[in-house]
């Protein structure tokens, strides 16, 4: 047992310095609860780097293991552990924390302490979902992430933000609900254990594999989000603030993706072999109709947010075709999104806070006044649309070549994204970025400052990173992609 | 029947507080009425006392006294621990609110007492005359207690309704009984238990009885179609008296169902007949429980309605038949109760002279004038609809894990769907304190003692929710050492 746990640790720490932030109180305190927030979440992020350079990159099974009892009458324990998946899942969410909590510098001036405390307690609750190895802990932190994000859309959102964020709530607990319920059901079929490697090895008949992967198809169907069950997230998207908007789309959704990854198909790996076409149907509908749907938007925000399903629907694919140059690619893509999306919300973050208005038409001849923003903006514009040599490329490319050995119109389906992620996004910088300078407001705009510049930076240097030279990622993912695989290979009848 | 001075001990906290009401009932009539803390602390100092000498007894094996009347034993011991306790944190929340409203006086507490007496006994009768004695005993002295705010018309409309059909419930109860008696020629509750698994009882008066009983109990939770005293009762009792209904009852009851349905007529021939019924009151509880309450603008209103949804929680449990579900259906009344003390008690705190914090409207914009309550209601609120990390989420997933193991999937998904309807109404509680802006701009004006029991029952909320072993194991450990489960 070594002294040091490092997945507790990366959990907890945010979670704590969360509920310390909290204890600053009033806003009479704001300045020391930002201070507090960025110390917490940058300590977050530093604990999280063992990780990463203590990760065995040639090892199959999960590593830093944390094992502890917990609640003796339903055999649950606290159990922890990453594969390469969940470890850049759990970096990513550290960075993002770390940007979100700048990013809300002074945009946020009401009730400061909870606004932070909300952020660096869901950043520890995301962790948790991703490192969790028993299905008890892992449905906890699952669906306790909805309160911080609840509130943080309630409090700090737009105009409707209390019908997004009830209608948010209510749909994704409809899912884990079911999720819930298959959860407990395996707990009885498997004689008492809710373990998650226990139900790796867990034979269960068709019929009932079927109907499980439906409950928990259910939860992260709508995570994702997938067509049809996205209408949540523009809502959601359009009256969370900045900073929910980003943790929403870069870790939030990457919630659902990962439990198909690590509980759908592992668990009832022949009813997702069973149902896989209906899911890759579902996932091309969402790259091909819902990017055709972000065309017509007049809100950023709201483009934004069907290019993220889009995009997802890249994910799924990417899983559901079972092959190491599909799931690899969903999973950078996954990471690649993150950084994008949440990138181009930051952008159109700092549009809003400066004009107040999310609409398109209220924009144009942004260059003449932000140069400096404009070529960020240009940059994660260009990532969303897949240009190479940006991260959005490596992810897509891999999906597309792992289509390719599949089924060509699959593919054929899926490459139109590089025409319409390039059609939506590049019209709308096109709007409004350049042309003549469109009214009084935008002629009053000023460029980004430093603390803006710092946050779009970073993330400009991790698009361009991974585009460049994304071995480092496959590195850690190689093994862990193909000891999934051959998991969901195994029948389980 | 046979006196023995060994028949004191395992009723030794009953007789307590026996002894304590005298004393206090004679004490409070030289009490003049600016120290009448007096009588309120003497109250506490029973209560708390009777706790102690209860949970003396806490580890002991089933102990009978009074002639197989009274049993004492590891359950029972739990569950009078819990009623004391309840009593004792709710009447420290009530107290200032009793003062403004003339309640605060030394028949309230008296009552309360004798109502902590009934439910004692119900919990630890192992006989049907001593089952229905202390149920008596505990709604005669609720009836009061609502009627207690004489100039009130709701409030004494209210005592009516609950009166009347109380009394009706009673009746049922006893016509059940006594079909149960007629066909086993017993009350003692071992006695009826051994002739119904003899199978030489006569089975259709048996199950004739059941049906009065199952009704009686119905009437008694507020399960529909047996509800309708429920929203009416907890929107006119003073707050203070919802609170003593909402919360220590449900324990009584629990053990009331345990004694009557399980110990009683558990035999595996009846279990199927009675698990029947109960599927049907606990659907309709939940579909009618969370689908009503969301139309309410009352809070105590919705929360009478949310209780009628959470008895049909308790009931999955029970219906079981399992130790397991037994247990889970302990464990999750349990945990009402730390949620029901917290809600109604929330509605105390808020309320000052001359003002009821009642309606919804009045939550609005709590986070802005007193934000730690808010986050107390905020989890409580989480914890009622069954969200992780709050401890009512574990207890949702016990009684789940109990219905599913016996194969009733499908109830499991009923209860889960309505579930999140419920959610719904929760979620607009917490919708009105953080998202919108006070109507009022008043801060609250809580005691000490008060506000830091309310911090402790919300932080309790959230650390079983994190930490629930301890409880669940003690509810496990209540329902195998003593109860006689017919297997």
């Amino acid at each position: 047992m070594p002294l040091f746990a490092p997945l507790s640790t990366v959990i907890w720490l945010p979670i704590i310095a969360g509920v310390l932030v909290l204890f600053t109180g009033s806003d009479r305190n704001a300045v020391l609860a930002r201070w507090m927030a960025l110390a917490g979440s940058i300590a977050g992020l530093l604990v999280a780097l063992p990780l990463w350079t203590g990760f065995d990159r040639t090892e199959a099974d999960m590593q830093f293991e944390e094992f502890h009892r917990w609640i003796e009458t339903f055999n649950i324990n606290y159990h922890l552990g990453i594969d390469g998946i969940s470890l850049l899942l759990i970096l990513l969410n550290c960075l993002t924390t770390v940007l979100v909590v700048i990013a809300g510098w002074k945009v946020i001036q009401a009730r400061v302490s909870q606004y932070m405390a909300s952020f660096l307690i869901l950043s520890g609750m995301m962790n948790g979902v991703f490192s969790a190895l028993d299905a008890a802990l892992f449905y906890v932190f699952f669906e306790a992430t909805l309160i911080p994000m609840f509130v943080i859309i309630g409090v700090w959102g737009g105009p409707n933000r209390v019908y997004a964020a009830l209608k948010f709530f209510l749909y994704t607990l409809l899912g884990s609900l079911l999720t819930l319920v298959a959860l407990i059901y395996l707990y009885n079929a498997s004689g008492g254990s809710f373990s998650l490697l226990d139900y790796y090895v867990l034979p269960i008949p068709l019929t009932a594999q079927i109907l499980i992967f439906v409950a928990l198809f259910a939860a992260f169907a709508v995570k994702v989000p997938m067509w049809p069950v996205h209408t949540w997230l523009p809502d959601a998207h359009v009256e969370a603030p900045t900073g929910g908007s980003v943790v929403l789309a870069a870790i939030m959704l990457k919630l659902g993706a990962y439990g198909f990854i690590r509980l759908s198909l592992p668990i009832v790996p022949d009813a997702s072999q069973h149902l896989a076409p209906f899911v890759i149907a579902l996932s091309l509908i969402a790259v091909v109709y819902i990017g055709l749907v972000a065309l017509v938007q007049a809100d950023m925000k709201k483009l934004i947010a069907y290019s993220s399903i889009a995009h997802m629907g890249f994910v799924t694919l990417g899983i559901f075709i079972f092959n190491p140059h599909g799931l690899q690619g969903a999973v950078i893509q996954m990471v690649s999104h993150g950084f994008i999306s949440g990138a181009l919300f930051l952008c159109v973050g700092v549009l809003y806070d400066r004009l107040h208005s999310r609409q398109i038409a209220d924009y144009g001849g942004v260059v003449n006044r932000m140069p400096v923003f404009a070529a960020f903006f240009m940059l994660f514009a260009m990532a969303n649309a897949g240009l190479p040599g940006t991260s959005g490329f490596v992810g897509e490319f891999f999906v597309i070549m792992g289509t390719m050995s599949v089924n060509f119109w699959y593919t054929f389906a899926a490459a139109t994204t590089l025409v319409f992620g390039a059609a939506y996004t590049l019209w709308m910088y096109k709007r409004v970025v350049f042309g003549a300078v469109a009214n009084d407001k935008v002629a009053a705009l000023s460029d980004i400052d430093r603390r803006e510049f710092l946050v779009l930076g970073v993330l400009a240097i991790a698009v361009l990173c991974i585009g460049i030279y994304p071995k480092p990622l496959t590195d850690v993912l190689n093994v862990s992609v193909s000891t999934l695989l051959e998991q969901y290979a195994v029948t389980k009848l | 029947m046979e006196f023995s001075i060994m028949d004191l001990a395992p009723a030794a906290a009953e007789i307590f507080l026996l002894a304590a009401i005298c004393v206090i009932l004679v004490v409070d009539l030289f009490v003049p009425d600016e120290r009448r803390y007096l009588t309120y602390g003497l109250t506490q100092i029973t209560l708390v006392v009777a706790a102690l000498l209860t949970a003396a007894g806490i580890d002991s094996a089933p102990v009978y006294a009074f002639s197989g009347m009274f049993v004492g034993d590891a359950f029972s011991s739990v569950l009078k621990v819990g009623v004391c306790l309840t009593v004792a944190i709710g009447l420290v929340y009530s107290r200032s609110y009793l003062e403004p409203r003339g309640m605060y006086r030394g028949e309230y507490f008296v009552l309360a007492l004798f109502a902590t007496l009934g439910m004692m006994v119900m919990i630890s009768a192992n006989h049907f005359l001593a089952l229905y004695l202390g149920l008596e005993l505990l709604s005669l002295s609720l009836y009061a207690m609502v009627a207690l705010a004489r100039d009130s018309a709701r409030s004494t409309e209210a005592a009516m309704k609950y009166f009347v059909l109380g009394a009706l419930a009673s009746g049922m109860l006893l016509y059940g009984m006594s079909m149960v008696y007629g066909a086993t020629a017993s009350l003692a509750i071992g006695d009826v238990i051994a002739a119904v698994q003899s199978g030489h009882a006569n089975s259709t008066i048996l199950k004739f009885g059941l049906v009065f009983i199952v009704a009686g109990i119905g009437f008694k939770l507020g399960a529909v179609p047996f509800h309708m005293w429920v929203p009416d009762v907890y929107h006119g009792a003073p707050t203070a008296v919802t609170l003593m209904i909402g919360t220590a009852p449900k324990l009584a009851a629990f053990a009331f169902i345990v004694r009557l349905l399980v110990e009683s007529l558990g035999a595996e021939q009846l279990v199927v007949e009675w698990r029947q019924m109960l599927v049907l009151l606990s659907v309709a509880s939940l579909v009618l429980g969370n689908v009503v309450a969301i139309a309410q603008t009352n809070l105590k209103r919705l929360l009478a309605y949310s209780t009628i949804s959470h008895m049909g929680f308790l009931l999955l449990g029970v219906l079981s038949g399992t130790t397991e579900g037994y247990s889970a259906a302990m464990f999750y009344v349990s945990v009402y109760v730390i949620m029901g003390l917290g809600a109604f008690g929330m509605i105390l705190l808020m309320s000052r002279k001359g003002y009821e914090a009642e309606e919804l409207e009045d939550l609005k914009g709590l986070n802005q004038r007193h934000p730690w309550y808010a986050f107390v209601m905020l989890i409580i609120m989480f914890s009622m609809a069954g969200i992780p990390p709050t401890v009512g989420f574990w207890a949702k997933l016990s009684v789940l894990q109990a219905v599913i193991s016996i194969g009733y999937v499908w109830l499991a998904v009923v209860a889960v769907l309505f579930s999140l309807v419920g959610a719904f109404y929760y979620l607009r509680v917490v919708k009105l304190m953080y998202f919108d802006e006070p109507a009022q701009r008043e801060a609250m004006q809580v005691g000490v003692d008060s506000g830091v029991l309310m911090s402790a029952n919300g932080i309790a909320v959230l650390a079983l929710g994190m930490m629930p072993g301890a409880l669940l194991a003690v509810c496990e450990r209540a329902v195998t050492m003593s109860l006689r489960v017919a297997t």
